[in-house]
C-alpha cells in the first residue's frame, strides 16, 4: 500500500507538473494519467476474477473464491473511475459527456457485469454458495473483456486506438509515457494491497469461530 | 439407458411443461397484454407523429419483447423448486442438460411465440412500414430464443436466492445488449432499404452457439445454486 501511494504521488507529479502540455489538447489531456491506468485495471481485475472464479469452481479452493469475490468491488471502482474520467475528458474534447461508441458501451457493460456479480454474491445466504454462483456469472462475462480491449480496432468509432505498445515502439513521447507507466504500477500495487487486505478480513470473518482465528484475536488483544 | 428412453423423457418433460402452461392460460396471456400496454404508452409519451414513431418502432418492439420475457423468466423454475420436482429431475438418470433444453424450449413456446404472433399488431400501432415487418419477425425469431437461453442460465444461478427479480434484470439486460444491437441494426437497415442479412446471420450464428452451450451452462448453474 505504501509503495502504491509513493508511486502514485510520483506518477501524478510527473503527469500533472513535469510532462509538457499537448500541442493539440493543452492541459486537458492530463486526465489520461488516471483514465488509462484505471481502464487497464478494470480489464485486468476482471481477468483475475475470471481466472480465480474458474479455479474456485473446478478445484473448489476456498481462497480462490475469496480472491474472486473481493476483486469485484475494486474492479467495479476502477471501471467507474474510468467512465467518469473519460466523460470528463470527453466533454471538452468530443463536445459530449457520453456517446454510444463501442468502447464506451462495452466498458459500461463491464461495470454492469461487476455489479451483477456483486449483487448475485450478496443475494445468497450461504456465502460460499453465493461465491460459486457469482463466480459462474463472472466466467460467462469474461467474454466481454476481449470485446472491450479490441473494440477500438473492430469498430472504428469515436474512441481513439491505443498509443501505448508494450512490445514495440509506443506512439507517445517519453516525457508523457513514464508518468503513465508509473501510474500503472501504482494502480497495480494498490489493487494487490487492497486485495490482500480484503481477502485477509474476509477469511478471518469466514473462519471466525475456528481455533486459529481465536488465537490471532487473542494476540491482538494482548497488544 | 437407451436412446428411446432419452427421447421419451424429453417428450414427457416438454408435454408436462406445456400442459402446466396450458392449464394456466391466463398467466400465459399476461406478457402479451403487458407488451400491448407498454407499446401503447409510447405514442402517448412522445407524441403521435407517425414519422417519429416509425423511426423508433423497431427498437420499441424489441425492448418491449425483452422486458415482457424478463418478467416471465423469473417464474421459470420457482414452482418446480417449491414442489420439489426440480430435485427429482436432478436425480433422474437422464442428462439434466437435455431436460433443461426441453424446459427452455417449453418456455420459448409458451411466452415468446404468443409475443411474436402479436408483433405485426404492435408494429402497425407504431406505423412501421409493412415491408419491414417480415425482417422484424425474423429478427425476433432469432432474438427471443437467445433471451430464453441466456435467461434460463441466469435464472438457474439465482434459483437458490429469495429475491431475484431485480437482480435478474441487472444480470440479463447487459448480456442482451449485443443481441439487441444486431436485431435493431437489421430492422434499421431494412427500413432504410439497405441489405439487412449480415446482422441477421450474426444473430443466427450466436443462436446456434447458444443452443449448444446454454443448456450445459444452465444445468451447471442449477447444480451450483441448489447444492447445499
Amino acid at each position: 500500500m505504501g509503495l502504491a501511494i509513493v508511486l502514485g504521488i510520483v506518477g501524478l507529479y510527473g503527469g500533472l507538473v513535469l510532462a509538457p502540455a499537448d500541442y493539440q489538447q493543452g492541459d486537458a489531456y492530463r486526465i489520461i494519467f488516471i483514465h488509462v491506468p484505471s481502464a487497464w485495471m478494470s480489464m485486468f481485475i476482471y481477468a483475475v476474477m475470471g481466472v480465480s472464479a474458474f479455479v474456485a469452481l473446478v478445484w473448489r479452493i476456498k481462497l480462490a473464491e475469496v480472491v474472486a469475490m473481493e476483486s469485484a468491488p475494486v474492479g467495479a471502482a476502477f471501471t467507474f473511475i474510468t467512465l467518469v474520467t473519460g466523460s470528463l475528458w470527453g466533454k471538452p474534447m468530443w463536445g459530449t459527456w457520453w456517446t454510444w461508441d463501442a468502447r464506451l458501451t462495452s466498458e459500461l457493460v463491464l461495470l454492469f457485469l461487476y455489479l451483477g456479480v456483486l449483487g448475485l454474491y450478496h443475494a445468497f445466504e450461504d456465502r460460499r454458495q453465493g461465491a460459486r454462483a457469482a463466480g459462474f456469472l463472472a466466467i460467462i462475462g469474461v467474454i466481454n473483456v476481449p470485446i472491450v480491449h479490441f473494440s477500438v480496432n473492430w469498430w472504428n468509432t469515436l474512441h481513439q486506438g491505443s498509443t501505448v505498445n508494450i512490445f514495440g515502439h509506443s506512439k507517445m513521447a517519453w516525457d508523457m509515457l513514464w508518468p503513465l507507466l508509473t501510474m500503472t504500477l501504482a494502480t497495480k500495487f494498490y489493487y494487490a494491497a487492497s486485495l490482500f487486505r480484503r481477502a485477509q478480513t474476509d477469511l478471518l470473518d469466514l473462519e471466525s469461530g475456528k481455533d486459529w482465528v481465536r488465537k490471532i484475536a487473542e494476540r491482538e488483544d494482548e497488544r | 439407458m437407451s436412446r428411446a428412453h432419452l427421447i421419451h423423457a424429453c417428450q414427457a418433460m416438454l408435454r408436462r411443461d406445456l400442459t402446466v402452461a396450458w392449464r394456466r392460460r391466463s398467466d400465459m396471456a399476461m406478457p402479451v397484454l403487458y407488451a400491448l400496454i407498454v407499446t401503447m404508452l409510447f405514442p402517448f409519451a412522445i407524441g403521435p407523429e407517425s414519422a417519429l414513431l416509425q423511426r423508433i418502432a423497431g427498437g420499441i418492439v424489441l425492448v418491449t419483447m425483452l422486458l415482457a420475457m424478463l418478467l416471465t423468466l423469473d417464474a421459470m423454475f420457482s414452482s418446480d423448486i417449491e414442489d420439489g420436482s426440480l430435485e427429482q429431475l436432478m436425480l433422474s438418470p437422464q442428462p439434466l442438460e437435455l431436460l433443461m433444453g426441453m424446459k427452455i424450449l417449453a418456455h420459448w413456446l409458451t411466452t415468446a411465440l404468443p409475443l411474436i404472433v402479436i408483433t405485426p399488431l404492435l408494429a402497425a400501432m407504431l406505423h412501421l412500414p409493412g415491408a419491414v415487418i417480415p425482417v422484424l419477425l425474423l429478427a425476433l425469431l432469432l432474438v427471443t430464443p437467445l433471451i430464453s437461453l441466456f435467461g434460463a442460465v441466469l435464472v438457474a444461478l439465482t434459483a437458490g436466492t429469495r429475491r431475484s427479480g431485480m437482480l435478474l434484470a441487472l444480470m440479463l439486460l447487459p448480456l442482451c445488449v449485443p443481441a439487441l444491437i444486431f436485431a435493431a441494426g437489421s430492422v434499421a437497415a431494412a427500413q432504410q432499404g439497405l441489405p439487412w442479412l449480415a446482422p441477421i446471420s450474426w444473430l443466427a450464428a450466436v443462436l446456434v452457439l447458444a443452443l449448444v452451450l446454454a443448456p450445459l451452462a444452465c444445468a451447471a448453474a442449477l447444480r451450483i445454486a441448489l447444492d447445499s
